[in-house]
């Protein structure tokens, strides 16, 4: 452009954002605001149902439960900065420990799942306790289930060696959807077993 | 040069001469940009045209008290199909559907981020839209009232649990709109990616043209308001299909709740289908005023607090629900302070043309109509905020003028201003002016006499969704001027198509910029090639085609 | 197609049921706050719009234009401040006389003597009980006026029995939702002697344009005479017992009350005073003993989509019928 009295930006000095960051944080706002609706929904209705059980009667504490997905934050974290390094045999061992927290985790809600349902005879249609409980614990662990699959379809390709560090900016992005999930369990244990009991 | 994403379509030759089957795979397996951009408006046109044609419908039948020409069953599915299609198939594929085409050429970028994102979130919406006609097959099919819902935009809770609405009607309505849900957010979280990561050396923010930075707002704003739509439309199929009861009034459930959860997305949607019309008249007032917007940044801060404020109103669609005082106070107030940033965006307008040389342009005509349009509607907004005066005209056929008049006279003639003054870019060809200025005309009368005296209507104590009224009301009156009003719109839609398909193919030859204007995307041919650019511009200030045209007296002195 | 009724068309009278012509006390606050909202409204639109057509004017191209730009104004922090500060004080202004008023018509409260009327919407009628007078009626709400000599303020409880449905007769007072699981309060207190037609405001299904309500508004003593007819129990006319009979061995006892008789249902209205009303199914049609032969052959002809089905009955016994609810006066 002519008449520069101000220098023309280059291309090689122009930095933006990574563009896969900023997609992740944006569709982490979206969820945010999903999350939101179901949490107000579950507060709006404790202690309004018509009939029992009521939350104090049939929950416990998920205390196992919550360490193990908590602690696969850690791990996941481990294994991108594994991957950053270029220890990719580090990165599947931390990569995988995360799998199989998250699948622990699963295990354990379907557990407790199981005894609502047939020991203590909790559904979705019994009261506006089951409810609210079976689809703000349900929409969470449909988040764990997706997350699962994304990190697993990840392990596979590492094990089949076509993983190397400049993948890392990618599975660092997952482990942000990771992290989300991990926390938005923060806030629904909180309401659920905390506030909610 | 090419710092971007390296994936370049590979050039096709021009579409002339191959069969159609081949263009339409083209077409569908597409993730270019433009050609998506294309599709959205395309898809959105097509189904104003349907929503048009119901609206007509029920204008039919309002035309005089006890008319049978149709049954209520079939009048509320035409009120439920029309304003859903309206908003969710007309407004929000057309405003992404611009968004999608012009952002990448206006920030000097190849294509968006995600391209394959872009075309998923395309099909989405229009899988969204098909589902929802599907549901004319169902039942007894079209000429047993079929199953279309016939539950209102906005399908208050109880009625559309199982115990008031048998059948799936329900369920398409909510369907349909979760898909197109996702593909808004889908394109909302690709708007903000391509916004923030890909423009061209030297575009800062505060260098984007208001066009990007206002997308850019409502591209965020989606991702906040859809999302609470969608987790109310998830309880709702609890509800439907599992037997949960969030909105089930007979097991303790709320009614309100959903009101609250639908209007936190309700309200929110309809400043992101304004915006994109303020985006559309910041660009195109400067142009044919010949002047620089004026007041760039406060333009930017209206909008961003227009997107705050946007968030905490929406209960002004429930002052009739028996909320607290101190509740409707505040909803009241707060309604009332987007007419602040919304004043100034008027205000700046008006600035932007005082001093100019204004240009007649059927583009620039559009604008003129919109701005007075939107005052009106601005203006009886404020009178719905005003809780008191709302008792009386909610749910009133003042409320349908209210909002025809910001959707129609606001949204709509951007719109149309958008088509005039961006279809030679497009498709290398001008729109025909004479055309263009009787479109213009026989919309601003049709439009003005179908929808101005509804606030008589409205005032004369006609409630909404009805599908007669008794003769003994003082209502026919105005509803015979409002159906009358649509025999002229619908002449204008007409000039319109005419013009369209008669421009495809015979229109003037555009250039690259027929309008003199000053944005990237003028920098390019007419149609843009699929990698938009030869070479990839550096831009020093908010108009780099000013910079150019006026090496001796560029923009960026001043900004 | 169904054919309109031509017997069975609403009265021809011309009633106004406009928000402007306010005769009572929370529809006057709200005409007084229109009143000024319009005034504000207004003026901008004169001075926004005039100053839009001015400028559009005035800075038109011109046929010798020289093709030159024009000079480039990027701003001016003193205008761009005006335009913010003076829409700022309207506002505040506005919010304040809105919010005022908010409180006088919702903070009021019932004076002794008031009148106590439960409003319950039903798809697509209206309950209306007085629970301390043990009256109870459909879609016609009678109260008395205020006059001179002090207000006697109605005050409804509204409840639904199903869906979402909204209080409103625009000269009294504007709307109040009427919503399952929830009580809602509204007050009127009319000036004029009158009938006054209003509707239900919120979309509540197929016959939502049917459910029609009106207020008549008798001054005290009428309102008193009124009150006492209702408390009647149902007349017993041995000259119809034929009719009687059918009603009280047909389906209708199950979903119709008729106080004195075997027939308590709750799901339609209560029949005790049916001939008292003006309009039948909520306005559907005029009350005669044609549109009632008509509605019991068959609801769905007079308003379709009725929740009453049709009971099939012969000519013969359907006139037994008919004339046995006429004679519920
Ligand atoms: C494009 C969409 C759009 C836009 C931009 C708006 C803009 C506004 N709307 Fe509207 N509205 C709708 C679409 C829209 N609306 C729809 C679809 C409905 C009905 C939904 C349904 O029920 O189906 C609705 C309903 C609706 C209601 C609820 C009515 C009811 O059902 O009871 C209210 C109440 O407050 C309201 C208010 C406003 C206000 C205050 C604005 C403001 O943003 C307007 C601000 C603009 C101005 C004020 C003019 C310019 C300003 C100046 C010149 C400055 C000086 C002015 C002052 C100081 C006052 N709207
Ligand atoms: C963008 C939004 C939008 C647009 C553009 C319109 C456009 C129109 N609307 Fe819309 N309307 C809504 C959004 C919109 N509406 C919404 C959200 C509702 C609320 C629904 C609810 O309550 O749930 C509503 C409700 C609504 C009602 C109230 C219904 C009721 O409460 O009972 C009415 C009544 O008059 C009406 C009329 C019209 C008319 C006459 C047009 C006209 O402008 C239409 C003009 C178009 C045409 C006339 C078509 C032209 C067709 C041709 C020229 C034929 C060519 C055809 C072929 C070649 C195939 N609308
Ligand atoms: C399934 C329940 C049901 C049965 C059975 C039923 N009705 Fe009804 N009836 C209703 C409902 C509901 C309405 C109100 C309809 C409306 O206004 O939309 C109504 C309204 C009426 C009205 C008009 C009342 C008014 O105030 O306007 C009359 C009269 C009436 N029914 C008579 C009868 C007679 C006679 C029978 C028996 C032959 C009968 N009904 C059987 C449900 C029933
Ligand atoms: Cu009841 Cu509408
Ligand atoms: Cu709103």
């Amino acid at each position: 452009m002519s008449g520069a009295a101000r220098a023309v930006v280059t291309a090689s000095e122009w930095k933006l954002p990574d563009r896969g960051h900023v997609a992740i944080l944006a569709l982490i706002v979206a969820e945010t605001a999903m999350f939101a609706i179901f949490v107000a929904a579950y507060l709006y209705y404790v202690g309004k149902s018509l009939n029992g059980p009521t939350p104090r009667d049939v929950l416990t504490l998920p205390i196992a439960a919550s360490i193990l997905l908590w602690s696969s934050s850690v791990t996941i974290h481990l294994a991108v900065r594994a991957l950053q390094a270029a220890e990719i045999a580090r990165f599947k061992l931390w990569w995988f420990a995360t799998i199989a927290l998250g699948a622990l985790f699963l295990v354990a809600t379907a557990r407790e799942w199981y005894g609502l349902i047939y020991h203590e005879g909790l559904t979705i249609r019994t009261n506006l306790f089951g409810t609210t409980f079976y689809s703000l614990v349900g929409l969470h662990a449909s988040h764990v289930v997706i997350g699962l699959a994304m990190l697993t379809t990840v392990g596979v390709l590492a094990l089949r060696g076509r993983l190397n560090a400049t993948h890392a900016r990618r599975a660092e992005v997952l482990s942000l959807y990771w992290h989300f999930v991990d926390s938005v369990w923060v806030v629904v244990f909180f309401v659920v077993y905390v506030v909610g009991r | 040069m090419t710092l971007l994403d390296p994936t370049l379509e590979v050039p096709r030759s021009d579409a002339d001469g191959r069969s159609v089957p081949s263009v339409l795979h083209e077409w569908v397996v597409s993730v270019d940009h433009k050609r998506l951009g294309l599709m959205y408006i395309a898809s959105g046109l097509l189904f104003f045209l349907v929503a048009g044609l119901e609206a007509t419908a029920m204008r039919i039948q309002l035309v005089m008290p006890d008319n049978d020409f149709v049954t209520p069953q079939v009048f509320n599915r035409l009120m439920t199909l029309h304003g859903t299609t309206m908003v969710f198939f007309v407004g929000m594929p057309i405003v992404l559907g611009f968004a999608n085409y012009l952002v990448p050429l206006m920030i000097g970028a190849r294509d968006m981020a995600y391209p394959r994102l872009n075309a998923f979130s395309f099909w989405m919406s229009l899988f969204g839209g098909i589902l929802l006609y599907s549901s004319l097959l169902g039942a007894e099919g079209l000429f047993g009232g079929s199953a279309a819902p016939d539950v209102g935009w906005f399908a208050y809770a109880p009625l559309t649990e199982r115990a008031f609405s048998r059948g799936n009607s329900t369920d398409y309505w909510n369907l349909a709109i979760l898909l197109s849900g996702i593909g808004s957010v889908g394109t909302a979280i690709n708007l903000v990616a391509t916004t923030i990561c890909l423009r061209c050396p030297g575009m800062t923010l505060s260098k984007m043209p208001l066009y990007v930075w206002i997308n850019f707002v409502v591209a965020c704003m989606i991702l906040v308001a859809i999302s609470p739509l969608t987790a109310a439309q998830l309880m709702l199929l609890l509800d439907r299909f599992l037997g949960a009861h969030f909105f089930d009034t007979q097991a303790g459930g709320s009614a309100i709740l959903w009101q609250h959860f639908f209007w936190i997305f309700g309200h929110p949607e309809v400043y992101v289908l304004m915006l994109p019309g303020f985006a559309i008249a910041s660009e195109i007032i400067p142009v044919f005023s010949r002047k620089v917007i004026f007041g760039y940044p406060i333009m930017v801060a209206a909008t961003v607090s227009i997107g705050f404020i946007g968030f905490s109103v929406w209960a002004h669609h429930m002052f009739a629900v028996g909320m607290t005082p101190a509740g409707n106070s505040f909803f009241a107030i707060s309604t009332m302070l987007v007419a602040i940033p919304t004043g100034i965006k008027i205000f700046n307008w008006l600035a932007t043309m005082w001093g100019g040389k204004i240009r007649f342009a059927t583009p620039m005509l559009f604008c003129i109509g919109f701005l007075f349009q939107f005052l009106c509607a601005g203006l009886t907004g404020i009178m719905l905020a005003v809780a008191p005066f709302d008792w009386q005209l909610t749910d009133s056929y003042f409320v349908v003028a209210h909002f025809h008049y910001v959707l129609i006279g606001g949204l709509l003639f951007t719109i149309f201003a958008a088509i005039y003054y961006w279809f030679p870019k497009a498709t290398g060809r001008m729109l025909d002016e004479t055309l263009g200025r009787w479109h213009f005309w026989l919309l601003v009368i049709g439009f003005n006499m179908t929808f101005l005296p509804q606030h008589f209507a409205g005032f004369a104590g006609m409630p909404r969704r009805i599908y007669t009224y008794d003769p003994n009301r003082g209502f026919e009156i105005w509803n015979q001027i409002s159906s009358v009003g649509v025999i002229f719109q619908a002449a204008a839609i007409a000039c319109f198509l005419v013009n369209v398909i008669r421009s495809l193919f015979r229109g003037a030859p555009a250039g690259d910029d027929p309008w003199d204007a000053w944005t990237l995307e003028w920098s390019t041919t007419s149609p843009p090639p699929a990698y938009n650019f030869e070479t990839l511009p550096a831009v020093q200030s908010r108009r780099p085609l000013w910079d150019l045209k006026h090496p001796d007296d560029p923009d960026w002195r001043f900004e | 197609m169904l054919a309109p009724l031509p017997a069975l068309a609403v009265d021809a009278v011309v009633h106004t049921s406009n928000i402007f012509d306010p005769v009572s006390a929370p529809a006057d606050s709200v005409f007084r706050i229109a009143m000024l909202v319009l005034a504000i409204t207004g003026a901008i639109f004169v001075i926004v719009g005039g100053l839009l057509a001015y400028s559009i004017i005035r800075y038109r191209r011109r046929r010798d234009d020289d093709g030159s730009e024009p000079a480039q104004v990027y701003g001016s922090d003193q205008i761009e401040l005006a335009w913010t500060v003076i829409p700022t004080l309207i506002v505040l202004a506005l919010g304040l006389v809105t919010a005022r008023t908010i409180y006088d018509v919702q903070g009021a409260v019932a004076p002794q003597g008031a009148t106590r009327v439960t409003v319950i919407g039903h798809q697509w009628w209206w309950e209306i009980r007085y629970p301390a007078l043990g009256i109870v009626t459909a879609n016609e709400l009678h109260v008395p006026a205020s006059n001179e000599a002090g207000a006697t303020p109605t005050f409804l409880d509204l409840e639904s029995a199903d869906v979402v449905h909204s209080f409103w007769v625009p000269q009294l007072a504007g709307k109040t939702d009427v919503i399952p699981n929830r009580r809602n309060q509204m007050w009127i207190a009319p000036r004029e002697p009158g009938l006054y037609l209003g509707q239900c405001a919120e979309f509540c299904g197929t016959q939502h344009a049917h459910m029609l309500l009106r207020v008549r508004v008798h001054p005290r003593d009428e309102y008193d005479a009124w009150v006492a007819a209702q408390q009647q129990s149902a007349v017993v006319d041995p000259s119809v017992a034929a009719g009687r009979r059918v009603f009280e061995s047909t389906a209708c006892i199950n979903c119709h009350t008729v106080r004195g008789t075997v027939a308590t249902g709750r799901f339609g209205p209560d029949l005790t005073h049916l001939m008292s009303r003006d309009t039948l199914a909520a306005g559907a049609a005029l009350m005669s003993g044609e549109s009632l032969r008509a509605w019991i052959n068959d609801p769905d002809h007079v308003k379709p989509g009725a929740l009453m089905p049709a009971m099939k009955l012969d000519d013969a016994v359907l006139d037994q019928l008919v004339a046995y609810l006429q004679s519920l006066r």
